[in-house]
């Protein structure tokens, strides 16, 4: 077995539902060892028909899959060894409480009594449930179903770990706890995959991002190189006084959106030095200055509306 | 840190690591259906209680003997009998269809447990449930005759766990196409309920007019029941009341359960019910 082997290699995966759905459209994707890799996509994009094959909990009509280069079809068992599941819903028995839940999922992978027992109380520790092991799942919050959704994936402690919007609905306190724990499972050497919805959430923790669109994968690159491919940035300012009338921003295209809110389009030829030293000459003063929004979400509408405006062939 | 590696992947080992699934399965099930018992194990009793009394003592003291044997007695094989397979169906059929409901089931499909062994797994626990309650029936059976000896207990013993695992599989493959809980009722009501009664519980098929006699012969109940009451009274009932040779019917129910147990297998490698 090779050492070098990437974490996952899907080569023209596609995926025709019974209804005729047309979901992947042979899609090709590499995530490296020890990666940090975000699949993001419009809902409906075929993200979570992706994550489903690679799980095997939806079948595939065409292409291939290997697990650290074991084949998924060839020997599944030895595949989904490698790989933890963290689903968008909640998907245990509401009747049984944490600890129970988190046990059996070891016995599933194989994992014997005394370890499954050490292992289960390691990561309802390390996520916070410990306390809670006996109480039935039902009566848990929203936040600790999801908490306990990571542990159970994390009991056979898989070398591949796929997220699929693990914060969906929950508050920013924990989903900022969650980003949190998901960096220090990927520092310990857990690949790991996550598709999101919040952009800012694969902008602060992926390093490498693909986005998916109508089942087809239409962009694929790390991070940094994404993001140089986003051409303006819309920034708001912030005015200590009411802008003054024929505010003269040459060059930049700008707009009021009230008397003391101020909307700047800066591309990214042109520097923001200008912006303020215009200001200043105007004697208009910035109280603070942000982004309209996030970095990688204009450039995901930007992508995912050029795309929309291609013919979809076959 | 991961611990997985890729060493430890030899033969012994995954039949090691599969063992462990099904033992998992296993004692889910078990406890399953000690945490619901008031659910699983006191209504079949209760029911197979009502059928002594009503057929047993009511209208049985009227028709005194059946094959050499006071009816009573006659009776009990087929009602114990009727809550094995009503038990060990129920069981596997409730308990896989709400994991498939509640999508708990994807614990399994995710896992790299063989198929034979999640299937043997949820039949492990239709057969528990089927020996706890048929156990029960027997020993209930026990207030209401004078008494019960079995002639054979490995022929009596084996035809119930047979059974019990021919109707798991049965259960196992109708929670596998159900979509909704109306289809896990269907099969039993419409299906098992009738298969059972007219499957000799209360009468030996013998009895019954041409064609009726050899309509019967084509349901598989009449197979199992028939095996049963030889095992507990072969000894004592008129040879004619013996519905079917017992080696033909041991041969009858093996061949279905190898069937059946096939083409779970080809469903679940599939993804039947399962996989979109």
């Amino acid at each position: 077995m090779s050492t070098t082997a990437k974490a996952l290699e899907i080569k023209n995966l596609s995926k025709t539902y019974r209804d005729g759905t047309v979901a992947l459209r042979g899609i090709d994707l590499d995530v490296e060892e020890g990666e940090f890799f975000g699949l993001l996509g419009p809902n409906g994009a075929g993200k979570s028909t992706t994550i489903g094959i690679i799980t095997s909990l939806v079948n595939k009509t065409g292409g291939k899959i290997r697990c650290f280069g074991v084949d998924l079809d060839r020997d599944p068992a030895r595949a989904k060894r490698q790989i933890g599941l963290v689903p968008q819903e909640f998907n245990f028995n509401q009747f049984e409480p944490p600890e129970q839940i988190v046990m059996q999922q070891a016995g599933y992978y194989g994992i014997t009594r005394s370890v499954a027992r050490q292992r289960t109380e390691k990561y309802l520790r390390k996520m916070g449930l410990w306390d809670k092991r006996a109480t039935i799942a039902r009566m848990l919050s929203g936040g600790m179903k999801r908490r306990l959704m990571i542990a159970r994936a994390l009991v056979h402690e898989p070398k591949l770990l796929i997220l699929d919007e693990p914060t969906a609905g929950v508050d920013i306190d924990l989903r900022r706890a969650t980003w949190s724990l998901l960096e220090e499972i990927n520092e310990d050497g857990t690949t790991v995959i996550l598709t999101t919805h919040y952009l800012e959430e694969a902008e602060s923790l992926c390093r490498r991002i693909a986005i998916i669109d109508r089942g087809r994968v239409i962009e694929n690159t790390d991070k940094k190189s994404l993001l140089a491919k986003l051409n303006i940035e819309t920034f708001i300012f912030d005015l200590e006084s009411p802008a003054p009338a024929g505010l003269l921003l040459d060059g930049y295209s700008h707009r009021l959106t009230d008397a003391t809110t101020l909307e700047i389009d800066v591309s990214r030829e042109r520097s923001l030095n200008a912006v303020f030293e215009s200001l200043t000459q105007q004697n208009v003063n910035v109280v603070s200055m942000r982004n309209k929004a996030n970095r990688l979400e204009e450039l995901f509408v930007e992508m995912v509306e050029a795309n929309a405006s291609q013919p979809n062939n076959g | 840190m991961p611990s997985n590696t890729f060493a430890d992947v030899s033969l012994s080992s995954r039949l090691r690591s599969n063992l462990i699934g099904f033992q998992t399965i296993v004692i889910k099930e078990v406890t399953r259906l000690l945490r619901i018992w008031p659910q699983t194990i006191v209504p079949p009793v209760i029911t197979t209680m009502l059928y002594f009394i009503i057929f047993g003592k009511v209208i049985g003291s009227r028709l005194g003997e059946m094959g050499g044997v006071p009816y009573m007695e006659f009776i009990v094989p087929g009602l114990v009998m009727m809550s094995v397979i009503n038990s060990s169906y129920q069981n596997v059929v409730s308990s896989f269809f709400s994991s498939k409901f509640q999508r708990n089931v994807e614990e399994i499909l995710i896992s790299p447990m063989h198929n034979a062994v999640v299937l043997l797994g949820y039949m492990a626990g239709g057969i528990a449930r089927a020996m706890v309650i048929g156990t029960i029936v027997l020993l209930v059976s026990l207030f209401f005759v004078d008494t019960l000896s079995i002639y054979s207990i490995p022929i009596t013993f084996s035809v119930a766990v047979l059974t019990a695992t021919l109707f798991s599989i049965a259960g196992f493959i109708n929670a596998l196409l159900a979509r909704k809980f109306d289809d896990i009722a269907i099969v039993p009501t419409f299906v098992l309920t009738p298969l059972t009664y007219l499957g000799g519980v209360f009468y030996s098929i013998t009895l019954l007019p041409q064609p009726w006699e050899t309509v019967s012969r084509f349901n598989p109940i009449v197979y199992m029941v028939s095996a049963f009451r030889s095992g507990i009274m072969k000894d004592r009932l008129d040879p004619t009341m013996i519905d079917i040779n017992l080696g033909f019917a041991f041969a009858v129910i093996i061949l279905f359960i190898v069937g059946l147990f096939s083409l779970t297998l080809w469903m679940l490698d599939r993804g039947v019910g399962l996989r979109a």
